[in-house]
């Protein structure tokens, strides 16, 4: 029972999600981490981490992320050392080439997993559907290997150091049919920084519409609070990137964040659950918010916006 | 310029949740259907290419007959076609794509539209799955998209919202994310004369599964969150006390 983990590295850097794979490896067997670059040396160094037994390195293509040299290079691995299991991040990456492996090879697949067993030689996966409403345990029947993307900031990052035998494995990769040309930030509007808040007032989809921004801002002004938002509010146009919280936007830890009109995706969780109080405004009352609220009201945000107005 | 989107009817769930009797799905009673959020935009993209270079805009499902209502709202916004495929089992995104990509077969496109991810599902894997499947290249999670000869370049929008410039050749599977346009409002007119359109209806080959649900269940909430109550003074009061202790 073996496990493959694919390092992510982004302009040089190994990300995080990579040794928090490593730990969700290790209780299904012996974890090999697998590190795809042009020069893969010195990102191999960084995830040799403790529990790693293996690293096996394949250089080829560009500095950069293409899906193409990943997707080839992973299908030498998966036919070289026939790996049980295999696991990736459920970043944009892995969204980019993961499925496209499994489709070829015909593996087991799912995307999005916060929990993976072994029942005797079956490997159960567990996920959300129904915008977190529900739960599903996964089997995978008659795959003999199985590719599964894996939350972020659900498993603790592996640390200290392994020793791990390094290998290389020789891969001849087609020139690739969409090529990575140059990164872009995007644009700082010089608007304030979210992350540098002690109290957020949030806003999301539930405010309803545009109008609604101004009296969010003025509230805001008046408890001390700054005003971030979910991403339908910066898709809209209503208010710039710089005040979106999660996967795509900010990642922010303030004193307190209020969630009003939030549902509570993953990609907005993902930005905003280290936050020190969580206190969550929302209509319906199993929206998977108030699972990472500390506290919450199943109450209409506008009646409680009215009342605060009063207090400040 | 022909491009296929394929399009979801996706399942909304209130507050109460019924499963089926195997335990694998929920009850379909207990939910409400919609347009996928983001093949709105992906309908929408299309719409926008076909005025700008021409050509023509198939919609695509994988569903019951019920999903038709999802076609026939790209039709109300402009589509010109629709297909829906039967016999696709749900909650495999690797068997949704297999059953896809015969029409794309079918339909030789210049470009295929999926959204990022379907709200119901989360699984953001059929269109890369699809794209293989047809053996074409493919850019997931784009925001931007400008066409050119035989080339396209798009923005892939990464984690933090740094963006990606590809360039892809095409034909391309790209799948678009959440703003990459405004998608528009279909009017009255264009509700009813889409209803008047004929859906072509054709049955999925059988492909092999690359997951089966075991069990749904509603996930267990820990200690949860402490409710502040109903009266919004109450509930304003706790909050402007929470946000002074907390900042002290
Ligand atoms: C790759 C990728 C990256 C993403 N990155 C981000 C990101 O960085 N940030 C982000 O936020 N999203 C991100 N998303 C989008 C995410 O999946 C959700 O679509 C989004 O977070 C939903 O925003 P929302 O909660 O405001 O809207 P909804 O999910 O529509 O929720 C609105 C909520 O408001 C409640 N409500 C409605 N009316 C009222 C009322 N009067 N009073 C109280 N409550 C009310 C409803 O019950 C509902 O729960 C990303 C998606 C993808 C695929
Ligand atoms: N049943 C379906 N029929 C047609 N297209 C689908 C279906 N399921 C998913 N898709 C497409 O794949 C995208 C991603 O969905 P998913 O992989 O389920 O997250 C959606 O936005 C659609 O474009």
């Amino acid at each position: 029972m073996s496990v493959l983990v694919v390092t992510e590295h982004l302009q040089g850097t190994v990300r995080d999600v990579t040794r928090e794979l490593v730990t969700a490896g290790r209780p299904l067997g012996p974890v090999a981490v697998a590190v795809i670059a042009r020069d893969p040396g010195p990102l191999a160094a960084a995830v040799d981490v403790e529990g790693v037994e293996e690293i096996v390195t394949v250089a080829a293509g560009a500095d950069e992320f293409e899906g193409d040299t990943y997707q080839q290079a992973l299908e030498a691995l998966i036919e070289s050392r026939r790996p049980r299991v295999v696991l990736l991040g459920f970043t944009v990456n892995a969204m980019s080439y993961a499925a496209a492996v499994a489709a070829k090879l015909g593996l087991g697949y799912a995307s999005d997993v916060h929990g993976v067993a072994l029942e005797g030689d079956a490997v159960i996966a567990t996920r959300s559907f129904y915008a977190g409403k529900v739960s599903a345990e996964l089997e995978f029947p008659g795959a003999e290997t199985v590719l599964l993307l894996l939350r972020p900031t659900t498993w603790p990052p592996a640390e200290g150091t392994g020793g791990a035998a390094v290998s290389s494995l020789a891969v001849e990769v087609a020139p690739p049919r969409a090529r990575h040309v140059e990164f872009t930030e995007p644009a700082a509007t010089g608007d304030v920084d979210i992350t540098q808040a002690d109290v957020l007032l949030s806003i999301g989809r539930g405010i309803g519409d545009a109008d609604a921004i101004a009296q969010f801002e003025g509230l805001a002004a008046k408890m001390g609070a700054t005003l971030s938002v979910s991403r339908p509010i910066v898709d809209a146009g209503w208010m710039p990137a710089s005040r979106q919280v999660g996967q795509s936007g900010k990642t922010v830890k303030p004193k307190v964040y209020l969630a009003f009109g939030i549902s509570g995706a993953v990609q907005h969780l993902a930005g905003m659950k280290a936050s020190g109080t969580i206190v969550a405004v929302n209509t319906d009352p199993e929206a998977s918010i108030f699972g990472v609220a500390h506290y919450g009201a199943v109450v209409d945000l506008f009646d409680v916006a009215e009342e605060l107005e009063k207090l400040y | 310029m022909r491009t296929v989107v394929c399009i979801k009817q996706v399942r909304t769930l209130g507050d109460e949740v019924e499963f089926t009797d195997d335990g694998r799905d929920v009850d379909p009673d207990y939910v409400d259907l919609a347009l996928n959020e983001w093949d709105s935009f992906a309908t929408e993209e299309a719409l926008q290419l076909k005025e700008r270079l021409g050509g023509e805009v198939v919609v695509v499902t994988c569903g019951p007959e019920e999903s038709e209502a999802a076609l026939r709202r790209c039709l109300a916004m402009g589509a010109d076609r629709a297909v829906r495929i039967e016999g696709v089992a749900a909650h495999d995104p690797i068997g949704v794509a297999h059953a896809l990509a015969e029409v794309v077969r079918d339909e030789e496109p210049d470009l295929v539209l999926c959204g990022v991810q379907s709200s119901d599902s989360v699984q953001a894997a059929t269109g890369t799955a699809l794209a293989e499947l047809v053996e074409l290249p493919r850019v997931a999670v784009v925001t931007r998209l400008e066409p050119g000869d035989g080339k396209a370049t798009a923005h892939r929008e990464l984690e933090g919202g740094l963006v990606d410039v590809v360039e892809v050749d095409l034909p391309a599977v790209l799948t678009t994310q959440t703003g990459i346009n405004q998608p528009r409002y279909a009017n009255l007119r264009a509700i009813k004369q889409a209803e008047q359109v004929e859906i072509t209806v054709r049955q999925a080959a059988s492909a092999p599964a690359a997951s089966r649900v075991r069990r749904m269940f509603v996930p267990p909430r820990g200690e949860g969150a402490e409710m502040l109550g109903t009266d919004p003074g109450e509930v304003a009061r706790r909050i402007a006390d929470l946000v002074k202790e907390r900042t002290a």
